[in-house]
Order: structure tokens, then sequence, then C-alpha cells
């Protein structure tokens, strides 16, 4: 497998002049975590308003902009806290529209381009099912901001990742055309999965000292909880694939810098605007 | 001096307050005020994304003001998380009669039309974050319901 982009360790977590080096450490921890947590939630959301007014109907319309609204409420908890936590003056606004696209941190499942309806609802289900475990693990952390944001959105992710479940059957178990779109959907983010297990440097740290989660601790019932869905959608789990890794170190698909030029226009091209 | 009979009146001037989607429910009946103490009043958000949060904050804030309490302090909190057992029961028949099926506990949804349990669920989201789209199977009628959160 290729090499991996060097870890970008946060400023003043090590090195000479670094002043009480743990307490910096425990902030650059902090940042980072609600960076990760707070772009997973901001690219998805955005990913799925692009759905608006375009879904197949009225209904599924509502639940794909539901479920954006949720994400991004989302992000803007963890962004403002994240903003807060690395005391420079930033909120969750200039962190979401003033940050390249090798500053941002969310993993590259959410990222990927919507496909069509099939492709989407694929990458819900393997998100949203993920996030939720993340987040019920999340509402123990020694952050008590991560744990009350995690308490609060792990009921909105709960139905996200019922929903997600629901289309999959229905879309796998359906008509031959649902049924290969779906097939299709799943094989094309089957290779983002390994990275939502990934435990780098940074997440391992956080793991360490309670303000992050273990993700290896859950990724049986995160295994079990697909395949069951997927039995359930009579399906086959797709091939493994080589995995794809590198978004929490700001190394990105080509789709990110597209999304960013469209969600950050306004506020680049307008800067400080305000109405 | 804040008085028992200040923090009463806080109180009222908050049952005043109507929820900017669903205006015949106050925020006291949503279970959106937590708290009201002494200079402060405590709100949590239903939902992290509900563009009605901001809105509801606002209303508050010029009641407040409106009413001479200039010097009361509005917190949002997020922890306990808000939960649909905090919408009270004068709320729920409020919702109930505006067409909104309050939430409950039951698999199916009583029709606020004609009454019918013969209801069934068309879609998990709604018109608003909170709300499920459902249809009565005897009167036909679609109407919101409520999700238990």
């Amino acid at each position: 497998m290729a090499s991996l982009p060097p870890i970008d360790v946060p400023r003043g977590a090590t090195g000479e002049g670094a002043f009480d080096a743990p307490a910096e450490e425990l902030r650059g921890v902090v940042f980072e975590t609600l960076l990760r947590l707070g772009d997973d939630s901001l690219v998805l959301g955005q990913r799925l308003g692009e759905w608006c007014g375009h879904a197949p109907s009225v209904e599924v319309d509502l639940s794909l902009a539901n479920m954006g609204l949720d994400l991004i409420g989302q992000a803007t908890l963890f962004l403002n806290a994240a903003g807060e936590a690395e005391g420079q003056g930033r909120d969750g606004d200039s962190l979401a529209f003033r940050r390249d696209v090798l500053d941002f941190r969310n993993c590259w499942l959410v990222e990927q381009p919507n496909g069509d309806f099939a492709q989407t609802m694929a990458r819900q289900f393997l998100f949203s099912t993920w996030q939720k475990m993340l987040f019920e693990h999340l509402t123990a952390s020694s952050d008590e901001t991560i744990a009350a944001i995690a308490a609060k959105a792990v009921k909105e992710v709960t139905y996200h990742a019922e929903l997600a479940a629901e289309w999959v059957v229905r879309l796998g178990d359906g008509t031959g055309e649902s049924r290969r779109r779906m097939i299709e959907g799943l094989d094309w983010h089957w290779r983002f999965v390994p990275e939502l297990f990934e435990m780098d440097e940074i997440a391992a740290k956080a793991a360490e000292c309670g303000i992050g989660a273990d993700v290896a601790k859950f990724r049986a019932d995160y295994d079990a909880r697909i395949r069951a869905v997927l039995a359930q959608a009579t399906l086959e789990p797709p091939a493994d694939q080589r995995p794809i890794l590198g978004g929490r170190r700001g190394h990105h698909s080509e789709h990110l810098g597209h999304l960013l030029a469209v969600m950050q226009y306004l506020p680049r091209t307008y800067p400080d605007a305000t109405w | 001096m804040v008085t028992i009979l200040d923090t009463d009146a806080v109180w009222q001037v908050l049952e005043s307050v109507a929820d900017p989607e669903i205006p015949v429910v106050s925020v006291v009946d949503l279970g959106i005020v937590r708290d009201v103490g002494p200079k402060r009043v405590t709100i949590t958000p239903t939902y992290t994304g509900c563009p009605a949060t901001q809105v509801i904050e606002r209303d508050i804030r010029s009641a407040l003001d409106a009413a001479g309490f200039r010097d009361v302090s509005i917190e949002t909190v997020l922890s306990p998380p808000w939960t649909t057992d905090w919408i009270t029961e004068s709320g729920k028949a409020k919702l109930h009669a505006y067409g909104i099926a309050p939430p409950s506990a039951e698999r199916t949804a009583v029709c606020p039309q004609c009454g019918s349990a013969a209801t069934e669920e068309i879609s998990r989201f709604g018109s608003t974050p909170c709300k499920a789209q459902w249809r009565c199977r005897d009167c036909l009628e679609p109407f919101d319901r409520f999700k238990c959160h």
C-alpha cells in the first residue's frame, strides 16, 4: 500500500519552546477530534443538501433535506466547540467557510458524490450505522461538550441509520434495476469503510485520555449490523478492496474541492456579508 | 431584587411565546424552557439543526424585553437532551386540535381529523425535523405526527 502522508501534529504539541506542553497537547487533541467529528457531519450535510428539489419523490426530498439539516446542526455545534478549544478566535462559520480543502478532516466516505439515489442511500447506510455507534460511545466522553453533543445527536442519527437501512432493503430486494443500482452503490463506497475504523496517533491519544472513542470496540457490532441488513436485502457484502485512507490528515478525493467551492462561494466572494 | 413573584411573571411571559413553526403551542408547552431562575432563563434546542431555534431565542428575548425583564439573560444548554416526553399534556392536546398527532409510544397514531386508529406512516420525515408524515386509512387525510424523540 502507498505510504500515508505524515500526521499533522497540532502546533505546540511537541518540540522546543512549547510551554506547558501536556496542556497544549491535550488542547490540540480536543481540537482535532472536534474537527473530525464536525467535518464528517458538515460535508455529508452539504452533500445531502444537493438533493434538495431533485429527489425521486417529495417524501424522499424531505427526508434527505431533513437529514442534511440534522448533520449541519451537529457540525455547527462541533465546529463552534472546535473554535473554542483552539482559542484563536475562530468560530464554526470561519472553520466551515474559510478553510481550504487540505485543512478538512472528514473521512472519504462522506465526500463521495451522490450518484443516483441508491448510491446516496448506500453511503448513508454505511456512514449513519457507524456514526450512531460512535456517538453512543462518545456520550461517555471525558470532554463534557463532546458528550453533550453526542447524546443530543445520537437520537437524530439513529433515525438516519434506520431510514437508510430501510432503503437498502427496499432497493436491494426490489426490482432488477433497483437491485443493480444498490449493488453498485455499495460497491462504490465499500473501500471507504476501513477508514472509519482507522486509529492513527491522534485518534489513539483521544481514546487514551477518554475524549474520543476507541472505534475498534464496535467494529464487530458494525460488521454484524451491516451484514444483517444486507442479508435482509438479499445482498452479499461487496468484495473487499484496497482501503482508501488519508482524509483525517487532509488528503481527499478530488470531489471535496468541488463541494467546498460551492459551499464556500458566498462567504469567500462577499467576506463578512450580513443580511 | 428578584422575588418568587418575578419568576412566576417570567414564566407567564414565556407561556405567551409561540413556537414559530407550530404557533398553537408555546415554548413552555414544548418543553424548550428548562428553568427560570433569578436573572436567567434556560432553554434547550429540540433538534440540533432546527432553524426555529434561533428564532425562538430571539422571540423570547423580545417578549422578556417588552415585559420589562431586560436584565434576565437566556442560556442555551444541550444536556440533558430535549425529549418529546417534556411536551406538556396541554401542549399535546393543542397539537391534536391543530391537526398534528402528538408524540406517543403507540405504534399507530390517532388521526387528528376523524379519530381513527387505522393510520399508517408515509414518510419518516415531514415538513419540519420534529414531524413525520402519516395518512389515515379511514378518512384518507394525510397528517403530520410528532416523532417520538
